[in-house]
């Protein structure tokens, strides 16, 4: 298929080998048209329409509506100062999509960051990037810096009589900052530990003010939105799905060909793994993936010709998150999976609520134990109690309940090979005794 | 995490004679930019950090009192936002820091084979130093390049699908 800004509104214009477009060349095939037509022929709430009308959900793994979000800032001359955050922490294990976006189209962020900001009312935006991601930062500060000079960032922006900055927030590592509030904290200076919700941020945010969080890949859908009007991007999916747009999918783990491609929304995995992503390396068989990230459950290959969407993949049982799969082959222990799963959770947990801080660690030793063949008879029943007090409701964010979803799912549907490390287990110590 | 490089031995009788820690005036330079971003300077905070971590390697206890007073914050804040951080370095490091990516996708395509040959090579563990020091090993949560698995980082740079046998090669480009 030919790739332009009407089919591939996120990477047209990336072409990995040229590297990202200055300003210039943005402009030259459609950048900042998205811009120019809201400051130019529409008010924010109508921005805000545009965005409500297309039903865009939010890319970052929640799929929360963006339009409706945004719909709880306060507007008007009175409402004094707001912020616009963009998450783009991306440390979910298994994802890489962020990256691509901020690395090869920089100023198609820029572009988001404005047009979105513009729709809230937004005095100062703040890119949240992971530290690491040093390229990313680099080609977002030049994309700015050119911005600025041209007149799309600063005072009087196009000469509407709106103010507006924006700057990039690097950060210092804890997958913890990607919680919205945990992230307006560490924005603050402070430690990462999450807010209370409510107030949500769009009343109380960034400094006490009404503050927006949305993903990087969310944002990047605006410019082209604001162009090309709602229904547009509802029939990008191509009756896929009832979700509207694209989606940066991806697939990495044991495939032949890792990567990650904007496709409509709704395409099946099969598709993404299969056609994408050549396939599983070495001929192996696939014996389960994660649908988008560490934190969703695993599902089968009889999962495999489901639409990748919010609604349908959690009617199986997990989550879309975001949208990047990782596929294991039919030679890795489960068990080994979880456990690495399980460490990483644990490591990240930022110690603020008890079942987080001591059920996780709790959870990575009896893992370890029955990788050993050192598991005890109840071990099972134990990480099962586990993945009740430590699920949705019992704690202060979605970390732990995020963490239990890999590791429930993992006992349901290979429960045998838990059993394995504890036999065994149970084995060793009868003849001890 | 223990660490072959100890932080130097302060004794009660040398307080006092040591000289007191300052910033450079570039350091000074570039947090004040990096405050001018924010209407409250203490959203500098791990800013300012990263900056004396960058002249310095790391940052020794003696700078968060500096830095805090500069910012407008207290010390004990300071200090819990600079414990918090993963990258925020509270001991010295050697000249290079390797971060290896121990997630998921990097699990299922050889970190344990290359965590193994790393350690070989360098003969320390996570979180130690090399005698001469020259590098640092440590873990680090996914690197977002997941295609390109296994994954590391030496400083700034991202290395993908390293092969444990290409080693050599790669640690050699820094001295």
């Amino acid at each position: 298929m030919k790739i332009s800004a009407e089919t591939h509104p996120l990477t047209h214009t990336i072409d990995a080998k040229r590297g990202p477009l200055d300003l210039k060349g943005y402009e030259k095939v459609g950048g900042y048209e998205g811009l120019r037509k809201a400051i130019k022929e529409l008010q924010p709430l109508e921005v805000q329409q545009r965005v409500k009308d297309a039903n865009l959900r939010g890319r970052g793994g929640a799929g929360f509506p963006t339009g409706i979000k945004w719909s709880l800032v306060p507007m008007g001359p009175d409402a004094g100062a707001k912020y616009l955050v963009c998450n783009a922490d991306e440390m979910e294990p298994g994802t890489f999509k962020d990256r691509l976006l901020m690395e090869e189209a920089p100023h198609l962020m820029v572009e988001a960051m404005i047009v979105a900001a513009y729709a809230i009312g937004a005095c100062t935006g703040y890119i949240f990037l992971r530290g690491e991601y040093v390229v990313s930062a680099n080609n977002l500060n030049k994309a700015l810096a050119e911005a600025r000079a041209a007149g799309l960032l600063g005072k009087n922006i196009l000469g509407s009589g709106w103010d507006y900055d924006c700057f990039v927030h690097t950060g210092a590592g804890r997958y913890i900052c990607g919680e919205e509030t945990a992230l307006i904290n560490s924005l603050e200076g402070r430690r990462a530990n999450p807010r209370a919700k409510p107030p949500f941020p769009q009343i109380s945010g960034l400094w006490g003010r009404p503050t927006v969080v949305n993903n990087v890949e969310t944002l990047c859908n605006i410019p082209s939105i604001v162009v090309n009007g709602g229904d547009w991007f509802k029939g990008l999916s191509q009756g896929k799905t009832k979700d509207g747009g694209t989606k940066l999918y991806g697939c990495s783990g044991r495939a032949n060909k890792p990567g990650c491609w904007e496709l409509p929304f709704g395409t099946t995995t099969r598709e993404i793994l299969e056609v994408h992503a050549g396939g599983m390396k070495g001929g192996k068989k696939l014996k389960a993936w994660l649908p988008g990230g560490a934190s969703t459950d695993f599902l089968l290959p009889e999962h495999l010709d489901l639409p990748m969407d919010f609604d349908t993949i959690s009617k199986a049982g997990s989550r879309m998150g975001t949208g990047l799969i990782t596929v294991v082959a039919e030679d890795q222990s489960m068990v080994s999976a979880v456990r690495n799963l399980e460490e990483f959770f644990s490591r990240e947990s930022c110690g603020w609520c008890t079942p987080c801080r001591d059920g996780l660690p709790w959870s990575v030793r009896l893992l370890r134990a029955i990788e050993n063949g050192e598991g005890k008879p109840g071990d099972i029943e134990k990480l099962m109690t586990l993945t009740k007090q430590l699920g949705p409701g019992r704690t202060f964010c979605a970390h732990a309940p995020g963490a239990m979803e890999p590791l429930q799912s993992a006992i349901k549907y290979f429960r045998g090979e838990f059993e394995a490390g504890i036999r065994a287990g149970a084995a060793t110590a009868a003849v001890q005794a | 995490m223990s660490n072959t490089t100890a932080q130097p031995v302060i004794k009660l009788a040398d307080l006092g004679k040591a000289p007191p820690f300052a910033l450079s005036d570039q350091e000074r330079h570039e947090i004040i930019d990096e405050m001018h971003h924010y209407p409250d300077p203490r959203a500098a905070s791990i800013g300012a950090l990263k900056i004396v971590q960058k002249h310095r390697g790391w940052v020794p206890d003696a700078a968060i009192p500096v830095v805090a007073k500069m910012i407008g914050t207290d010390a004990a804040d300071l200090e819990g936002v600079a414990t918090f951080y993963s990258l925020i370095f509270r001991q010295p490091v050697g000249r290079h820091v390797v971060t290896v990516c121990d997630s998921i996708s990097c699990h299922l395509t050889g970190y344990d084979e290359l965590r193994v040959a790393l350690e070989a090579k360098l003969g320390i563990r996570f979180g130690q130093t090399t005698p001469d020091q020259r590098f640092t090993l440590l873990p680090i949560c996914c690197l977002g390049a997941c295609d390109r698995g296994p994954t590391m980082m030496i400083d700034e740079d991202l290395h993908g699908d390293v092969d444990p046998a290409g080693l050599d090669k790669i640690l050699g480009a820094y001295s």
